[in-house]
């Protein structure tokens, strides 16, 4: 396997290094514990959003550090949670004294490392409320799995729920903000080839060259099932029916179109893919309002893509267009 | 029967060693139903604590686990992070101020290990996760020490109760952590969780329980 990496022991390491080499007007970067902070932290009287999550997913979490979106991101070892004292000391380092929201992914590493973080955040005086993103309608939801999964909706909870702090809203506010988010967005994601971890340097699956993967995870976890390849018109009908249908969303629905890179996979096909989802929701009486299009939360070098969609009213609208300036989204400043 | 602070020691290298032989066998096992990361993971864990533990001067028991617990939770990461950490913690908080451990005091703490591991992930028997080596070694220790069993004995059948509680994960469908997304797919693998957890009770034996009477 083929990789611009030096030592895979080292690859969290020398990536953090290169962020802060290329982004030092925007964050710091913070070494053992490992962590990403916006450069001006703490901003005073504004609640701070920390994130975080395994590596591998570039750019979220830490290009999504800076103004109006993330406070603070705690990157883990490939694939895997980060733990609890990187997550209390960038707790510590962005509070402003207004509170601190956790945004985590339903994985259950990351809900028991950042449980354990907030507990640990609080008994040092932090007002700390955890949200959960988990919009993943490959998974079910039901007493017998581990709930869906956290994807897509992640990245468009940092977007709007920093916009919402940036307005210097409370953080019961704020909070409510990234609750609606979730309450409003579902995901789909699918593969075309796995992905490999540096540690483990090979793949994590295997798929055939006629075979794709629908209801993939972001860490190549196996998804819903595996099927013979398909023309795009039928992936993206395959891939966004059970999405309208879950939330449900109606005719006349406004929304959020996120067509998402899993890393592998050329901007030109995931606009293949944005054309004919923009076709099938206009099918359904479905409008979009806004897009995004691109690799965001990706799996290493996954070929694939996933869909979000995220219902949207003039809030959600105007939180979105509000000004960003971070690594990975930048605009209106 | 006394376990002493050396003991103690030994059985930790012991873990880290067979953690570091059966690195790409776990990690195999978790690329089938999960993230391909656990040996990985608690191999990086163990080393920290090796490199802690060779540091450490002398202190009780408690303190050592409690020790390795920390050390776990923030070196390891995933869910066996949280999970192995809050285990140590119990043992360690189980024998806080301990220099030495008896049979009793050793029932007492894997029982409060496996507590701890139970309230910290919500997992119960059968849900194909670490906890179904954990609650049969458990058992099986207990009931050897009330029967009276040599210390060396009970240690063993805990292991051998670990070792087929593992095998038993693997006809399970998983309904905790990242394999419960597979649904029935994560049926016919061997749990890596329960895995790791075996192989904590087989090194226990090992080291534990090889001393005369």
């Amino acid at each position: 396997m083929k990789k611009l990496i030096n030592d895979p022991e080292n690859v969290v390491r020398e990536e953090l290094s290169g962020i802060a080499r290329a982004h030092g007007d925007l964050v710091e970067v913070h070494i053992d514990p490992h962590y990403i902070v916006r450069k001006d932290a703490p901003v005073q009287g504004k609640v701070a959003l920390v994130s975080g999550g395994g590596s591998g997913h570039e750019p979220m979490h830490g290009g999504f550090v800076g103004m109006g979106m993330l406070d603070a991101a705690c990157p883990g070892e490939v694939f895997t949670s980060p733990t609890p004292d990187q997550m209390e000391a960038a707790t510590k380092a962005v509070d402003g004294g207004a509170g601190v929201v956790h945004i985590v992914k339903n994985y259950t590493g990351d809900v028991m490392n950042f449980e354990m973080a907030a507990e640990l955040a609080r008994s040092e005086g932090s007002e700390v409320e955890s949200v959960l993103v988990d919009d993943d309608v490959a998974v079910q939801d039901s007493l017998y799995t581990a709930g869906r999964r956290g994807v897509g909706a992640t990245v468009l909870m940092e977007k709007i729920a920093g916009a919402a702090a940036e307005q210097r809203r409370p953080l019961k506010e704020v909070v409510d903000v990234c609750r609606k988010v979730n309450d409003s967005a579902r995901s789909m994601g699918m593969a075309l080839t796995s992905c490999t971890v540096p540690a483990a340097g090979k793949p994590t699956f295997e798929l055939g060259d006629d075979e794709m993967e629908i209801g993939i995870g972001i860490h190549g976890e196996p998804g819903r099932e595996r099927r013979k390849m398909a023309p795009v018109h039928d992936i993206v009908e395959m891939m966004t029916t059970p999405i309208v249908d879950d939330l449900p969303f109606k005719s006349g629905d406004q929304v959020l179109a996120f067509v998402n890179g899993m890393g592998g996979t050329p901007l030109i096909e995931l606009y293949i893919v944005f054309n004919e989802l923009a076709a099938f929701l206009e099918g359904r009486g479905i409008g979009i309002g806004r897009n995004l299009i691109g690799p965001y939360i990706t799996s290493l070098e996954m070929q694939g893509c996933s869909i979000t969609l995220l219902k949207l009213d003039d809030e959600l609208t105007d939180l979105w267009d509000a000004p960003v300036k971070t690594p990975g989204l930048r605009w209106g400043v | 029967m006394t376990v002493t602070h050396d003991d103690v020691v030994r059985w930790i290298r012991a873990f880290a060693d067979a953690i570091a032989e059966n690195k790409d066998s776990l990690t195999d096992l978790d690329s089938a139903i999960g993230d391909a990361d656990h040996g990985i993971n608690m191999n990086r864990g163990m080393t920290a604590v090796m490199a802690k533990l060779d540091g450490a001067g002398s202190a009780d028991v408690g303190a050592l686990l409690k020790t390795v617990g920390m050390t776990l939770v923030s070196s390891v990461g995933g869910a066996g992070g949280p999970l192995y950490g809050t285990l140590f913690l119990r043992l360690g908080a189980a024998a806080d101020g301990k220099d030495e451990l008896t049979d009793e005091d050793w029932v007492a703490m894997v029982a409060a290990g496996v507590e701890g591991v139970q309230s910290r992930g919500k997992a119960e028997a059968n849900d194909k996760t670490m906890v179904d080596a954990l609650i049969p070694a458990r058992d099986a220790l207990a009931a050897a020490v009330a029967a009276g069993e040599p210390f060396a004995d009970a240690l063993r059948a805990a292991a051998a109760a670990a070792e087929e509680g593992m095998k038993a994960t693997i006809p399970l469908v998983a309904r905790k952590g990242r394999a419960s997304y597979l649904g029935e797919r994560s049926a016919g693998h061997q749990d890596p969780g329960a895995t790791s957890s075996w192989l904590l009770m087989r090194t226990a034996a090992e080291t534990l329980g090889d001393h005369e009477d």
